[in-house]
């Protein structure tokens, strides 16, 4: 069934009760092509690229709970381009022209709004820094824009450019970067490989991971044995767990990351800010409330809620900046569980298990990666070969020394 | 309106405010809501999507409708709840999310064409023409979103943070929370009794029912009153615990000044608080719910427990003729308590086949409400009885679906409630927060005195475990009905049914979610918004989640309950954030000269939590170039001091010393002389350069280590780590001393001559060759000297006890001016350093390697190492990688900037063809023109080529010339001399 | 959270700095095989359940500490200086 205004029209016209299922809620067969193990953003967008792109829809994406109940359906909503080392650059920029087509790819709003974004920065050195960044970016044929301190003041006035512990010295401006709705994003991935045949299996956790002479030949379930010879994880904060499964130790530390959204208000920031001496971004969703967060809470957690310093800091972070927010009322706050890797970027590869395929480390900026992961794993998957923009995302390149270290903070999980 | 003879109101004192340019009059102890009902004013605001009017709903911070903004200018305040906010004298308040006006809004047209603005209704449209989205369709759905209105405005309202600690913390001061405090603070323990509203006891200040044959409100009293003289608890009134956290931390907020008309400027507005709790009673009561019905949401519709709230503690009747629907006995207590205080009670409609009748009412037992009308005030509901179809007059209708444990607290920390048919509501999983025990209605036990013998059990047990012996508490007589609650959700009839009054989520939607295979209740939520408005589902959550178990076949339990994560209530971000806005947010860390650096007019700049003076401008200069290039020159020919006290400065003593820095650096220590000072590289253990300095040895066993400003505290980490971890049987210690010492670099031709000059004895050049070191003394200071130079000139560092830091700065300027030098500060700094391929953390910037720098030759091959075994990795070396150059324009004007990138000339500029990056740049004396250094693909075997410097960013597009890193004297003769 | 000090008593989480894994304290020997290092490095169990990593009390009194925690419960089961538990070297 096609979305269109007018569909919603006529259907409205008619008690609604013509609209169909989004998914279907098949029982799981007993095997399949490829099994996708996690129903989040990227195992989603995976499904659906196996099917649209290499026409493989005998696929079934085995979700723990219910689609899009990870980090796909509690983070911040920040799309953007504007990574500077190669291996990541090609990658996101590949993502970013994704994004602009998305709504029209899988006929669902996912409301992407490219609003642009701007990161401050405070210092002569961090100015430098950005500015390697937004060269790095129009190399790659995206957008970036310096801004001095007047034209920060001209896009963002509520900004404290008085009385601020760390002056704005200015900001790097990514025109095409902004936000998306998260949830629509799964949903709309969810709806579109369902209707392209794949099984959409929630409340099915997968247990075990089949191995024979090195080779994968299906996995175990609280809903059953599915045999698959190719099986991807995708899993994010859970991938040791699943990993472990398959006898791996990854180079993963799973962390909390917490975020907040304020009850609605009126317009009144209409671009994604982050703030450079103190890790903290804000945006205002279309329900009008600001939605924003900081660093990770640096423990190792699973248990996707954080504690009372983050929030604080997190908070210090908005009063120093933009002090208008202050009255504004935190009305929600949400923690995940983020993969961490050692130096900040993914992992999209094979493992040493013949047909099982990983796709993980997106340490806490998986969202705007959604599209682009979900294109280069199904690539990795049908093909065995990685994509392009996805071929430095190696499993091995920490110990061979090819890092992707966008932090330059070295080989410490929590530091990325 | 108001009612002679009831409520706990101080009529002597009026109180003047203004509502959406309405003069009227309230009372103290008056909220904002029953000041607004008393005056007769029913519509209060607009729902989110519909804009349909919207009148106050509930007494208390559950509220979803009454959502106004207090104030004007910076001190504007949105989405302020009517039912919590306290009048005062002057208050001055507007209605929200309508225009031109609450009484007639443009968006309520929405309403007109909700069939199509149904759940989801975004997410399958907005999609054409696609340059629509951004352009129109978002704008606009931007524009009508939202509730209230920042002002946009930055105020200095103050705000404020505090720690509290107890043995237990009581959380709700009603009958349970004050029997579990009295319990506890007998026993001896340290209570704290927090209640978010502005007065202590819960249901008993709203309800008739006696406590031992008196008012409740003054049984209250007398317990407040022995509680507040006991010097083991305290007490804190409008304080909302909102959060709980793992080792029995709560964060609260408490109200000090939102209720004062005048407060004084130093009064914080709100005081955040982290209670750390040895053990917690969680004493918050019961929410009521509503019953969902056809146009359910009416202004004039409420809560019937808010409506006997209003009537019984500020002598307000919310109508004139008063109906109830109800599932439950407690509604008649609403019912009865009009009738005592003369209002007409036109019926009680009650689902239940066997009501009882509960007074001088009608009751209509087995019967349910169907319609209603009356678009900005409820005007006449229609019920269906077991007679047939009747329709009635009413302005106020008192719902009642039962009542929800307030258990949110308990499920902060991930755990989930458990559902209870006897009692349709969902309890709390004891144990789910450590330390955290619910008593009373909040545990699903609703009568006052099951509330308060379960409040006092959880006092006593809650002492007893914090090492204080339990004495007998003699509880009250108190009433003991039971709430016969039948679970009812919603009345089937055509119409639409509100659940989510604010964020207009109706029945319908629920069920369209269901049939859409939005069929988890995290998806429903999601996909209707359902729970996601300022009350948080606290007037729907349940309500909708039996529409969704029934919807899609399965009970309330195994369809579940979506989470509940802190805050319980909405807390403003400056509370959470108190202290940071302006200088605040991080201390200001000073050096001896700042005073000295300001007095010359210095701009100082941040450099992480340090100020340092960016260049010393004379009179007549303008800009940082000119004086840059003076202060440069002043090096370079005569002598410049400048403060350096901000480098790490670490002090290493002990036999093991010199093994332990053996380890630290990539090159030998054990081996340094006494009284000399070496370069050292410092690895992280991944290979990648953590930091560089000098270390000095000032003695057998003595050593001082020299770290950048920048990583002086990730280096001191570190070597405690590198300590504790892998040799914590050495013998060795170390200490910073960054702050214990002033230090001043003093550079040029004539530094010696600055320092014969000052120091008591001339510089020995036998005792200070280049980087030599030892004590010296400076007017009887005893002092220490290191012969080190980081401009390239003969130079010296001197060091002294911080407290002669000041006094020795002014001097030190005094003399190079007199010897034809200055005081320079960082440009000048910068640009020396850069004259002589001297790196900083612009170039080693965590991602750089002993080789890209051009100091592999600095690993040691017969040593260990930090570092030595990852440095080894194939990627971290060769002609792939990007090493350090120098670069300089081809044409003598060009100005070079950090962060261009370096092509090949003759190729596409691209991501793919760029060959690297700069790092730093100045303006060159030495060289005549900027130069920089820089990273480019095998540089070290490229000097002489061109390249391409592109600069997107600020238009620059030119030829450098590769070059090594050292433009001045790079035989090192200078420094050497 | 409070972490337990062996040195200070059970100070607030504020206090700490963490930095990962005890895996950390297992330094390969000079010469070790690289992958011992990228195992070192990089490899962790990152168990969903009881962990033992490394925090350093940073705004006291220095101590590099290991603390047994719940990963899934945030409880704190208790710690030790590393200083104390590695034999001679």
């Amino acid at each position: 069934m096609r979305y269109s205004g007018l569909r919603v029209i006529g259907e409205g016209l008619f008690g609604n009760k013509g609209w169909r299922p989004a998914w279907r809620d098949p029982e799981p067969k007993a095997e399949y092509d490829a099994v996708i193990i996690g129903g989040g953003g990227h195992g989603l967008s995976t499904a659906y690229y196996l099917a649209k792109n290499h026409g493989l829809s005998n696929i079934a994406v085995l979700e723990k709970g219910y689609l899009g109940g990870g980090n796909v359906g509690r983070n911040t909503t920040i799309v953007r381009a504007n990574y500077f080392l190669p291996g990541n650059q090609e990658f996101y920029s590949h993502s970013l022209k994704l994004w602009e087509g998305l709504e029209a790819e899988l006929n669902y709003n996912v409301m992407h709004s490219q609003r642009g974004l701007i990161n401050l920065f405070h210092s002569d050195g961090q100015r430098d820094a950005f500015a390697r960044r937004g060269n790095a970016m129009i190399n790659q044929g995206d957008d970036a824009i310096l801004l001095d301190r007047e034209g920060v003041r001209k896009h963002l006035p509520y900004l404290d450019f008085d009385n601020i512990r760390f002056p704005i010295y200015g900001g790097l401006l990514h025109p095409r970067g902004g936000t998306a709705r998260h949830d629509a994003v799964a949903w709309g991935y969810a709806r579109g490989a369902d209707r392209r045949g794949v099984d959409l299996i929630q409340n099915c956790e997968v247990t075990g991971i089949d191995i024979q002479n090195g080779r994968v030949t299906g996995v175990q379930t609280t809903r059953g044995a599915i045999r698959a010879k190719k099986v991807g994880i995708l899993v994010a904060g859970r991938s040791g767990q699943v990993a472990a499964m398959a006898g791996m130790r990854l180079p993963i530390e799973s962390h909390v990351l917490q975020a907040f959204v304020t009850e609605g208000l009126k317009p009144v920031i209409d671009h994604v800010i982050s703030f450079g001496m103190g890790h903290f971004y804000i945006s205002q969703s279309d329900k009008g409330g600001l939605v924003f967060g900081g660093d990770i809470d640096f423990y190792a957690s699973y248990a996707a809620r954080g504690n009372l310093p983050m929030v604080e800091h997190v908070m210090e972070a908005g009063m120093t900046l933009m002090p208008m927010i202050g009255k504004a009322k935190v009305l929600r706050s949400w923690g995940g569980i983020m993969d961490m890797t050692p130096d900040g970027s993914p992992i999209i590869d094979k493992t040493p298990v013949e047909g099982l395929f990983i796709d993980c480390g997106w340490n806490y900026g998986g969202f705007k990666a959604v599209p682009a992961s979900g294109w280069c794993m199904a690539h990795l998957m049908a093909t065995g070969e990685s994509h392009e923009v996805a071929r430095r995302f190696r499993l091995d390149r920490f110990a061979t020394g090819h890092l992707l270290d966008e932090e330059g903070t070295g080989s410490q999980h929590n530091l990325h | 309106m108001r009612i002679e003879g009831r409520g706990l109101i101080d009529r002597s004192r009026r109180l003047g405010f203004r509502f959406d340019g309405r003069e009227l009059e309230g009372f103290a102890g008056d909220t904002l809501a029953s000041a607004l009902l008393a005056n007769g004013v029913r519509l209060v605001g607009r729902s989110f999507k519909y804009h349909r009017p919207r009148g106050v709903f509930t007494a208390g911070s559950e509220e979803p409708n009454a959502l106004v903004t207090l104030g004007r200018g910076a001190k504007q305040v949105p989405n302020v709840r009517a039912t919590v906010q306290e009048l005062f004298s002057g208050l001055d308040a507007r209605s929200q999310n309508r225009w031109p006006s609450v009484g007639f809004d443009l968006l309520s047209v929405n309403d007109l064409f909700a069939p199509f603005l149904g759940a989801g209704f975004y997410y399958k449209t907005f999609m054409w023409p696609r340059a629509f989205w951004e352009r129109i369709y978002e704008p606009a759905i931007r524009r009508a979103a939202g509730l209230g209105a920042l002002s946009g405005e930055t105020n200095d309202d103050a705000y404020e943070k505090a720690f509290a600690f107890c043995d237990v913390l009581v959380i709700g001061a009603g009958p349970a929370g004050l029997a579990a405090a009295l319990a506890a603070a007998r026993a001896g323990a340290d209570v704290i009794l927090a209640d978010e509203d502005s007065r202590m006891g819960g249901r008993l200040l709203a309800e008739t029912e006696e406590i031992d044959g008196k008012p409740g409100h003054l049984w209250v009293d007398g317990v407040l009153a022995e509680l507040a003289a006991m010097k083991n608890v305290r007490l804190m009134a409008r304080t909302a615990v909102v959060g709980a956290y793992d080792g029995g931390t709560y964060g609260a907020v408490e109200r000090t000044g939102l209720h004062l008309a005048d407060a004084p400027a130093a009064l914080p507005r709100e005081c955040f608080w982290r209670i750390v709790a040895k053990r917690a009673v969680l004493a918050a009561g019961a929410l009521e719910r509503p019953i969902a019905f056809p146009m359910n949401d009416r202004p004039g519709v409420m809560l019937a427990g808010a409506v006997r709230a209003y009537l019984n503690r500020w002598g307000v009747a919310p109508g004139k003729a008063v109906t109830l629907f109800c599932n439950n006995d407690d509604a008649h207590r609403t019912a009865r308590d009009l009738v005592a205080a003369g209002i007409e009670v036109a019926g009680v409609i009650d689902v239940r086949a066997d009501a009882r009748p509960g007074g001088d009412f009608p009751v209509y037992p087995g019967a349910r409400i169907v319609g209603t009308t009356g678009r900005k005030a409820l005007k006449a509901i229609e019920i269906q009885t077991v007679n047939g179809r009747k329709t009635i007059a009413t302005d106020c209708l008192a719902v009642s679906g039962g009542f929800n444990p307030t258990l949110h607290l308990t499920c902060h920390m991930g755990g989930r409630p458990e559902w209870r048919d006897e009692i349709a509501a969902f309890v709390p999983k004891p144990g789910a927060v450590p330390g955290l025990d619910a008593a009373g209605a909040a545990a699903g036990r609703f009568t006052t005195a099951q509330a308060m013998a379960d409040g006092a059990r959880a006092g006593a047990e809650a002492a007893e475990a914090t090492g204080h012996a339990p004495v007998a508490l003699d509880l009250p007589a108190a009433e003991d009905a039971p709430l016969r609650v039948q679970a009812y959700w919603e009345v089937r009839e055509p119409g639409r049914a509100w659940l989510d009054l604010a964020n207009d989520v109706t029945t319908k939607d629920v069920r369209l979610a269901a049939q859409e295979a939005y069929t988890s209740v995290e998806h429903m939520k999601r996909y209707t918004t359902q729970g996601m408005a300022p009350d948080q589902g606290k007037n729907s959550n349940v309500g909708a989640l039996a529409i969704l178990a029934d919807a899609t076949g399965r009970g309330i339990p195994q369809t579940g309950t979506t989470t509940f994560r802190p805050p319980y209530t909405p807390v403003s971000i400056a509370a959470l954030g108190a202290g940071a806005q302006g200088m605040g947010f991080a201390p200001r860390r000073l050096t001896t000269s700042h005073g000295a650096s300001v007095a010359r007019g210095a701009p100082m700049i941040e450099a992480g939590l340090w100020y340092r003076p960016s260049y010393f401008p004379l009179p007549g200069e303008e800009g940082w170039e000119e004086p840059c290039r003076r202060e440069v020159l002043a090096v370079r020919e005569a002598v410049g001091v400048c403060d350096v006290s901000t480098l790490g400065k670490i002090d290493i003593q002990g036999p093991d010393a010199g093994r332990f820095l053996d380890l630290v650096y990539t090159n030998t220590f054990s081996t340094l002389p006494v009284g000399r000072v070496r370069y050292g590289l410092m690895l992280r253990e991944d290979g990648m350069v953590l930091d560089d300095g000098t270390t000095a040895r000032l003695g057998e066993h003595h050593y001082l280590m020299t770290t950048t400003t920048a990583a002086a505290g990730q280096v001191m980490r570190h070597l405690d780590f590198v300590h504790q971890a892998h040799c914590p049987d050495w013998d060795v210690r170390f200490i910073s001393v960054t702050e214990q010492w002033a230090q001043f670099a003093i550079a040029g031709p004539r530094s010696r001559a600055l320092l014969d000059s000052l120091l008591d004895a001339p510089v020995d050049p036998a005792a200070f060759p280049f980087m030599g070191c030892g004590a010296v003394a400076v007017m009887g200071v005893p002092g220490r000297l290191f012969r080190i130079s980081f401009s390239g000139e003969h130079a010296y560092e001197l060091a002294v006890p911080s407290r002669h830091g000041e006094a020795l700065f002014r001097d030190l300027a005094a003399r190079a001016e007199a010897l034809g030098g200055a005081p320079y500060g960082m440009e000048a700094l910068n640009v020396l350093r850069i004259e002589k391929g001297f790196i900083t953390h612009a170039e080693i910037h965590g991602r750089v390697t002993a080789f890209d720098i051009g100091l592999q030759g600095m690993m040691s091959t017969k040593k260990d190492f930090i570092g030595k075994g990852a440095s080894q990795r194939p990627g971290l070396s060769g002609e792939a990688r990007e090493q350090l150059v120098g670069l300089k324009p081809v044409q003598g004007d060009k100005r070079l900037s950090a962060g261009a990138h370096l092509f090949t000339p003759g190729e596409e500029v691209s991501a793919a063809t760029s060959q690297g990056y700069v790092t730093s740049v100045g303006p060159s004396p030495v060289a005549g023109c900027w130069i920089g250094l820089g990273f480019l693909r095998n540089g070290r075997a490229r000097l002489g080529e061109m390249v391409r410097f592109v600069d997107h960013l600020r238009g620059q597009d030119f030829l450098c010339e590769v070059v090594g890193p050292v433009f001045h004297d790079p035989e090192g003769g200078r420094a050497r001399g | 959270m409070r972490i337990p000090c062996p040195i200070c008593g059970a100070r607030d989480r504020r206090e700490f700095y963490y930095y990962g894994a005890e895996d950390y304290l297992d330094r390969p020997g000079e010469g070790a095989d690289p992958s011992a290092w990228d195992d070192y490095l990089h490899n962790r169990a990152n168990p969903a359940g009881v962990t033992r990593d490394l925090w350093y009390h940073d705004a006291g009194c220095a101590a590099w500490l290991v603390v047994e925690r719940d990963t899934v419960t945030h409880e704190v089961l208790g710690a030790e200086l590393v200083a104390g538990r590695r034999a001679k070297r």
